[in-house]
């Protein structure tokens, strides 16, 4: 290989050859579509299928919702003019009974007031980066709770406002907070005690489980509204909102329970006993080795309990209680709204609200999953 | 209506094992708390539904308004719980309301078997017949041969089946579970004629695309009273909630109104007179103060005002009087005279 490099010989290039794009059916949308939508003969036809059923249902459903939709409008004339879409006008008119029930205009403040505290201190203690975590948490769990209490329920020289006046996404929100945040402490424990050699505490937690997850929500609502009054002494009456709180709790500690269950019976046996073999006390070796693998392993069945909970909450309806769905559909009743689109509507739009909570914490939940990742899986 | 009868037996169950929980002076319950606490339903057009504002409205309502201001003079001192059907007799049996209000049908097995009272009749309701009004239709007689949308496994349909018997005509059933889908097959014309308790037809003709294309035939071919309730063994309060309504129907047939029972106080007709107050105290056998009616009128209105607001012709629902007219006007509202 001695020769000179400049010699030129014919057939060697000198030059690199300019990069050619890639073939059009290999790269770039026209790809993307052969590959992914009409690759093969089946694929073809679904894909036709699908884009067809897309056509016959977008255009309508974009002329209902937003061309012909009514936005404006002070009653039922309004959304009856002949091919009227959806009636907005009935969710702008009732749409802070949607939000607060018949919680008292002048004293609406006070669960806007809530709803900033609940929210400045939730979102620093989601976004990881921000620091003072500790304290963010007693806030969250010790501080908020006391003030929600006073600020919703008027203590302290507030107005009290009883909770049958409360409705709406308050209502929905103040249910399905408590029964997360309750439930998941109580869910662990019984977790635990469902595992415990302890005969009576394994068999206690085996009880209320059992019993817990085997009757259905409705029943335990319906008991407690219904049934309760008759057992208790005269003038004794107990708060009807409190009687679901607890039933809802109680109900979703259990599913809790045996969803954290899962994740403590997969943890390798290894895991216990080096907790052991460093001398911690079987709740040091719970708090700082188990139950921070075990979480971690069931966050999607964490986080499925949670949104399972949050529709859940609306059955609270059955018993008289008006959470968002029930706040919508009894406004359909108001006469002077009724009209062929307003059930629609109303529904459209509790639906929407519906999806962006439990969407929300879908893609949270996911989040934290690849944060928390620690490559043990595959 | 299944659920009725296992309602029925819960509540008579629950009442055996409560004893009687009710305290006997409703009137001082009351009067100690300060308000009227008034059972309504959990939504139904024109009885007891929300306003823009969130606040009930509904001839349901009104009534309770009414008991409020002959209690208290003030028809705001009321609060009003949502029940549901199955809920309705054990809330008030257990003394967690006062009276309920929430369109109850009198039967004499509720009357006499729940430990409870019937105050009178606020609306007389029974099953009618809706039809489009291009069949050119003016009475139910002329049905023979028409399909029917009903409601499965309710009274309404033993009800149809009897009346198309009974006047030897044809139907054709189109029957459905849930009443939406009944709604849903009458808005899609599958069927000729929509039965079920007139007040809910009226209620569903506004949620069809066109409502002024329907109309609600005249006749009404079964019995649902619905009127006020309160609990057995106090006849004080039953007292109460009786006269309440027999004054706003008396109020009417008086042509005493809420605008003009200022000027009718010094009216020298003694029935206006005795009712107003201005002449005899007869609030004060119900132990309430001689101007229980007049501040009734004055604060809710007289029967008539009160029905035209919530359900007649300036609602929405423009339910005709009909059986619920003064019996002056051949109606069935009677008001015994106070005297």
């Amino acid at each position: 290989m001695a020769q000179d490099r400049n010699h030129s010989l014919a057939y060697v290039r000198t030059d690199m050859v300019q990069d050619e794009p890639a073939p059009i059916n290999s790269k770039g949308p026209i790809a993307w579509v052969r590959q992914n939508l009409f690759a093969t003969i089946p694929d073809t036809i679904l894909s036709i299928a699908a884009i067809l059923l897309l056509f016959y249902i977008i255009p309508p459903m974009f002329r209902f919702l937003i061309t012909d939709a009514v936005w404006t409008g002070e009653n039922r004339e309004a959304c009856i003019v002949p091919g009227a879409g959806a009636c907005w006008a009935f969710v702008d008119a009732k749409f802070s009974q949607f939000m607060y029930g018949r919680y008292p205009v002048e004293e609406r403040w006070r669960v806007d007031l809530t709803a900033i505290l609940l929210i400045a201190g939730t979102v620093p203690l989601a976004i990881p980066s921000v620091p003072y975590k500790k304290w963010n948490t007693i806030f969250v769990l010790v501080i908020f709770p006391i003030l929600a209490f006073i600020l919703l329920t008027g203590r302290l020289g507030l107005e009290s406002v009883e909770t049958s006046l409360w409705g709406g996404l308050l209502v929905t929100l103040v249910v399905a907070i408590v029964g997360i945040v309750v439930s998941f402490p109580f869910g662990i424990l019984l977790a635990l005690g469902r595992r415990s050699k302890m005969p009576i505490i394994k068999m206690l937690s085996i009880i209320f489980i059992e019993f817990w997850r085997g009757v259905p929500l409705i029943t335990v609502l319906f008991m407690s509204s219904v049934m309760l009054p008759f057992f208790l002494p005269d003038g004794v009456s107990f708060d009807k909102l409190l009687r679901a709180l607890v039933g809802v709790t109680l109900f979703a500690s259990a599913y809790m329970a045996e969803v954290i269950r899962g994740g403590l019976q997969a943890i390798p046996k290894g895991q216990y006993e080096a907790g052991d073999a460093m001398a911690l006390t079987f709740w040091q070796s719970m708090r700082l080795i188990i139950l921070p693998q075990a979480l971690t392993l069931v966050i999607p069945g964490i986080v499925n309990t949670f949104i399972g909970l949050f529709k859940d909450t609306t059955l609270v309806l059955i018993i008289g209680i008006f959470d968002l769905l029930g706040i919508v559909q009894l406004n359909f009743t108001d006469a002077n709204w009724a009209s062929a689109k307003t059930p629609a509507t109303g529904l459209i739009f509790a639906a929407f609200i519906y999806f962006i909570f439990c969407f929300g914490m879908s893609r949270y939940s996911m989040y934290m999953e690849r944060r928390l990742d620690t490559g043990h899986k595959s | 209506m299944k659920t009725k009868i296992f309602t029925g037996m819960l509540a008579s169950a629950a009442l055996a094992l409560s004893a009687s929980t009710a305290s006997a002076a409703t009137l001082d319950d009351v009067k100690a708390k300060g308000f009227v606490q008034c059972g309504v339903s959990t939504g139904l057009s024109g009885f007891s539904a929300p306003n823009d504002a969130g606040e009930w409205s509904g001839i349901d309502v009104e009534y309770c308004r009414g008991v409020a201001a002959a209690v208290f003079g003030d028809p705001s001192k009321v609060k009003f719980t949502a029940l549901t059907a199955k809920e309705r007799f054990t809330a008030l049996q257990s003394g967690e309301i006062d009276i309920l209000s929430r369109n109850t049908t009198w039967t004499m097995s509720r009357d006499t078997q729940l430990g409870l009272n019937f105050a009178g009749v606020n609306y007389y309701d029974g099953q009618g017949f809706m039809v489009r009004k291009a069949l050119g239709l003016n009475s139910a007689l002329e049905l023979s041969g028409a399909s029917v949308c009903v409601q499965t496994g309710t009274t309404t349909e033993l009800n149809l089946t009897d009346y198309f018997k009974a006047n030897n005509m044809e139907y054709k059933p189109v029957v459905f579970e849930k009443l939406e889908e009944v709604n849903a097959a009458y808005a899609a014309n599958r069927c000729d004629v929509y039965t079920t308790d007139a007040s809910g037809l009226y209620s569903i003709r506004l949620t069809l695309d066109n409502p002024d294309e329907h109309t609600v035939l005249p006749e009404i071919i079964s019995k649902e009273p619905l009127g006020p309730v309160v609990r057995q063994g106090d006849d004080q309060w039953f007292n109460i909630a009786k006269w309440t309504h027999i004054a706003m129907v008396n109020a009417e047939e008086l042509g005493v109104t809420s605008e003009n029972v200022d000027l009718e106080k010094d009216s020298e007709n003694p029935n206006i007179k005795r009712l107003l107050g201005t002449e005899g105290n007869f609030g004060e056998s119900i132990g309430l103060d001689a101007e229980w009616a007049y501040n009734i009128i004055k604060t809710v209105g007289n029967y008539g005002e009160v029905f035209d607001r919530t359900v007649g012709a300036g609602s929405p629902l423009k339910i005709e009087r009909g059986r619920n007219a003064l019996w002056t006007d051949g109606g069935l509202q009677y008001g015994p005279p106070i005297r």
